[in-house]
């Protein structure tokens, strides 16, 4: 849905989305990059399971949740990506039983 | 365990910076948090990697003013915190904030806090507005200062005021491409707001022919179609189609991977409103704003409020806001005498009144329409809890209930965004249909934390209480 | 206005209030509920509606065994299932020095008579709830226990007592209350009620409505603190509480996880407003993460605090009053009313148009908290 300006020419790292490793630019936020991908959605609701993507990229909508390393509802539009970290799109609820 | 300082700040936007450095140079140990990984607040974001290079250039001159800003806070000795979120707040005789970062939580006591929150766009529901394709504005464009990002595809642009406009013009310029631009402003604006319009062109001729011009420019580029009454995303998982209805009933659909929204700002209100600080209505914001003195000093005693959270003004009143409400918390704290700040506030209030000139003029002239408020039956309204406005006009009977009510019923306001997207589209219905006044249905009542701690982070908060 | 109409005043919308209005309906009195904001306000709209009759009170065993088999059947009495399941409330004893204090609840119970707990070992505990820390030992259960959905509770007994053609008056509070001859007069900005009998069912305010009709009963207060998670995926079915900790826990129909234990907060009686104290509301989460480590990463969505009147002896006020002729008193349930809403409906009932109950309340006369009547 979005792409990289051509002038831009940051550093760049790697990170796994759904377990892929993709290319991101160091300081850009995790929701940022979804934004990039082919399917630029991060999560299924908890309701009603409709596909969501990043709304506000302010922290005020909590539409942008994704799990990160594990941690599920993080509001990836807060989240600078880090080298090695592992973001997987959320689907419905979070499942913690252990 | 917990901290102590003079003043804590939170938000390092126009307002916060400004007030950072202005407290600082009074002697006061000031922090300040925010939200964001690096000082700015929206309107700046990004500045200090930005500063020089060709992305500001398309960014235009007032996202270069950031740098200055940026670089006297930088310099002022305040402690800053990035990333940082305030989930709740307590006032009374030493105001305790309780903050999270990097999955941790911790507390601080303050004697002063000031919210320099700022805004967020005015939540504009419609149906088909939670699709995957369907963004705000401002969400772009912070895309583009944060990210270096634009969108891959032609996109349509939809809403009324300034912020729309001017990312039409800093995407043409960066390369992107327009597909259409659906302006949302009523007809018969011009005529209604003219009375506002001297004031206006005495404070700052100059963004109001900035405007006209990008408005001239945008039409030579792009489709431009004016009074657009209605919109409609649709797409199955994501969006492909835009229908709009003007306001003389012109009706067409076309295709769309991406729309973009905008219908102004409105004060962020949710930390006073949990502080039970006292709020009025704001009709030419059609917003609440917490009630002020003249320093930016709530009901609340030594809770300050300064820049967009007190109403809608833009950053240069924000600075400004944030420089008088510090130079009261020093002379609150015996830094400064009552005469001296006084004094030192009489040139920031004068500039103030001049910056915020042109605002009656820009408010009254950027009204949404009224199908902002009450959005059709079928649009969700609570896009955590996916309820539709038809569920929140099922509960009104003969017992006119409150947003409250509403909420326990139809699990409205219930998700994690506490309110903050739907509590003026329950506000307005509820209006609307009971025969009152939006002020007098009021909001949601805030139900702490304000941004969701987790368990873990809660749970680690009596261990360190144990410790200290 | 007061429309002569009326015979019984309720004073207080919640859950109590209904329910009392409710059954005198049904019995053919003609009820008005008076409330001084809005139905389910404060305790019945902030509770955590656990249907509980394990760890009773003694002297509240019998009307909350009678209680259950109403929740059991409440689609009868209120046409709505009200989220009631019955999946069993158990008491966990984390480690083996916990056991000796249930084992010796359940002698008690098992010397009196009640067969409705039972102590259950480790095996059981994790059949029934398999998140849970597998160092805990075991439980006291309540098989036949369970929860509902609050707000659907409130609809469903507003909506039945409405259907029974009990009137509800909100926003109304009472301001005065006098004798009119051989009935009462309630002063409220909306003009005056008046009514032979009045049921005094106002919550955190039965005290002051108490005084008004000239029974002094010395009650406290309480902010009970709540928390409510995100919406996630089934954790559990019972409800859980533990033994020394302050942590009741269970899983809504929603998803969210509602974490309560009855950790206080703070209440203005005055301004109506109650206030969460996060730094003694984080006992709470630490028990709650104790008992269930993998819920850490979880996010805290609301929380708030509930203001209810508290007794002495932590059980409620239900009787006649002692010094005014028709007036009726449904208080003080300190925390732990909900259970009981279906059956002191039914008591209070009883109290009006029978005069009497054949059912158990010897233990909750006002007397026992009024110690001036008590001295004389």
């Amino acid at each position: 849905m979005f792409r990289t300006l051509d002038q831009e020419t940051g550093e760049t790292l790697t990170v796994h989305v759904d377990g892929r490793p993709v290319a991101a630019i160091a300081d850009e936020s995790v929701a940022a990059l979804l934004l990039r991908q082919a399917a630029p959605w991060c999560r299924t609701t908890p309701v009603s399971g409709a596909l969501r993507a990043p709304y506000c990229m302010m922290g005020v909508c909590f539409d942008c949740l994704a799990v990160v390393d594990g941690v599920p509802s993080v509001q990836t539009c807060l989240t600078p990506v880090r080298e090695g970290m592992r973001i997987e799109r959320q689907q419905g609820r979070p499942d913690v039983t252990p | 365990m917990s901290r102590h300082v003079d003043l804590l700040i939170v938000g390092a936007g126009p307002a916060g910076m400004s007030a950072a450095i202005v407290a600082k140079r009074h002697g006061l140990r000031v922090l300040v948090v925010d939200e964001q990984p690096s000082p700015g607040g929206q309107i700046w974001r990004n500045i200090e990697n930005l500063a020089g290079t060709p992305r500001a250039g398309l960014l235009g001159k007032a996202y270069g003013e950031g740098a200055a800003v940026v670089g006297r806070f930088r310099a002022s000795g305040a402690d800053y915190e990035p990333g940082t979120q305030l989930w709740h707040v307590e006032a009374g005789a030493g105001a305790r904030a309780f903050l999270r970062r990097d999955g941790a939580a911790s507390s601080v006591r303050a004697g002063c806090v000031l919210l320099a929150t700022g805004a967020q766009e005015r939540p504009a529901p419609f149906p088909g507005w939670t699709l995957p394709g369907v963004m705000t504005v401002g969400a772009a464009q912070i895309v583009l200062k944060s990210s270096g990002q634009i969108p891959s595809g032609p996109v349509w642009i939809a809403g009324c005021g300034p912020l729309p406009l001017l990312y039409a013009m800093q995407l043409l310029q960066a390369g992107g491409m327009v597909a259409g631009f659906l302006d949302t402003t009523p007809p018969g604006r011009s005529r209604e707001v003219i009375a506002a319009l001297p004031a206006a062109l005495l404070g700052a001729p100059g963004d109001l022919l900035k405007g006209l011009s990008w408005i001239a420019r945008l039409r030579r580029h792009v489709p431009y179609i004016r009074h657009v009454a209605a919109i409609e995303a649709t797409g199955e998982g994501g969006l492909e189609n835009i229908r709009y209805v003007t306001a003389d009933g012109r009706d067409a659909t076309v295709e769309a991977r991406l729309l973009l929204v905008h219908e102004g700002l409105v004060p962020t209100i949710h930390p006073t409103l949990a502080l039970g600080c006292r709020h009025v209505w704001n009709t030419d914001q059609d917003s609440f704003a917490p009630a002020l003195d003249g320093w930016g000093e709530t009901s609340e005693q030594n809770v300050f409020v300064a820049g967009d959270g007190a109403g809608i003004g833009g950053a240069r009143a924000a600075c400004l806001r944030g420089e008088l409400a510090a130079l009261r918390i020093a002379a609150k704290a015996g830094r400064l005498s009552e005469a001296e700040a006084e004094a030192l506030a009489l040139p920031v209030r004068s500039r103030l009144a001049r910056a915020l000139s042109p605002r009656r003029f820009l408010d009254r002239y950027y009204r949404p329409r009224p199908a902002v408020f009450i959005p059709p039956d079928q649009t969700i309204a609570c896009r955590c809890e996916e309820v539709r406005v038809a569920a929140i006009r099922e509960q009104i009977g003969a017992s006119r209930p409150g947003p409250n009510q509403v909420k326990a019923f139809t699990r409205a306001g219930m998700g994690p965004c506490q309110g903050r997207q739907c509590g003026y589209t329950v506000a307005h219905v509820l209006a609307a249909a009971e025969g009152r006044s939006v002020p007098d249905v009021g909001l949601y009542r805030v139900r702490p934390p304000l941004k969701p701690v987790t368990l873990g982070e809660l749970a680690a908060l009596d261990t360190m209480d144990a410790l200290s | 206005m007061n429309g002569e109409a009326i015979d019984t005043l309720v004073v207080g919308g919640g859950l109590h209030g209904l329910s009392a209005a409710l059954q005198l309906a049904r019995g053919g009195r003609r009820v008005t509920i008076l409330e001084k904001s809005w139905v389910g306000r404060h305790a019945s709209g902030a509770t955590a509606a656990g249907v509980r009759t394990l760890n009773r009170d003694p002297a509240e065993i019998p009307i909350a065994l009678e209680a259950m088999e109403m929740w059991h059947g409440i689609e009868a009495i209120v046409g709505d299932g009200c989220g009631f399941q019955a999946h069993g409330q158990l008491n966990i004893a984390e480690h083996a020095h916990h056991l000796p204090k249930l084992e010796s609840r359940l002698a008690r119970m098992r010397e009196a008579g009640y067969a409705h707990e039972e102590l259950i070992d480790r095996a059981e505990l994790l059949r029934l709830v398999p998140a849970i820390s597998p160092h805990c030992v075991g439980a006291l259960i309540a098989r036949r226990d369970g929860a509902a959905d609050p707000h659907r509770t409130l609809q469903a007994f507003r909506r039945s007592a409405e259907a029974a053609g009990v009137t509800i008056r909100e926003g109304v509070g009472v301001d005065a209350i006098e004798p009119a001859g051989s009935d009462w007069r309630l002063r409220t900005e909306a003009g005056e009620f008046i009514a032979p009998t009045v049921i005094n069912a106002a919550g955190a305010w039965a005290g002051k409505i108490a005084a008004m009709l000239g029974d002094d009963i010395p009650l406290g207060l309480k902010a009970s603190m709540m928390i409510v998670t995100e919406r996630i995926a089934p954790l559990l079915k019972p409800v859980i509480s533990v033994a020394g900790r302050p942590l009741s826990f269970k899983q809504s129909d929603q998803g969210t996880l509602v974490i309560g234990g009855g950790l206080q907060g703070r209440a203005d009686i005055e301004a109506q407003k109650s206030f969460v104290d996060f730094q003694e509301l984080s006992k709470g989460a630490r028990a709650a993460t104790d008992l269930f480590p993998s819920i850490r990463s979880l996010r805290i969505v609301r929380s708030w605090a509930g203001i209810e009147a508290t007794t002495k002896d932590h059980l409620p006020v239900i009787c006649a009053s002692p010094n005014a002729k028709g007036a009726f008193h449904c208080f003080g349930f300190s925390g732990h009313g909900f259970q009981l809403v279906p059956v002191v409906g039914a008591i209070m009932a009883d109290l009006v148009i029978q005069g009497g109950t054949q059912r158990s309340i010897e233990g909750f006369g006002a007397t026992r908290l009024m110690w001036q009547c008590a001295a004389a």
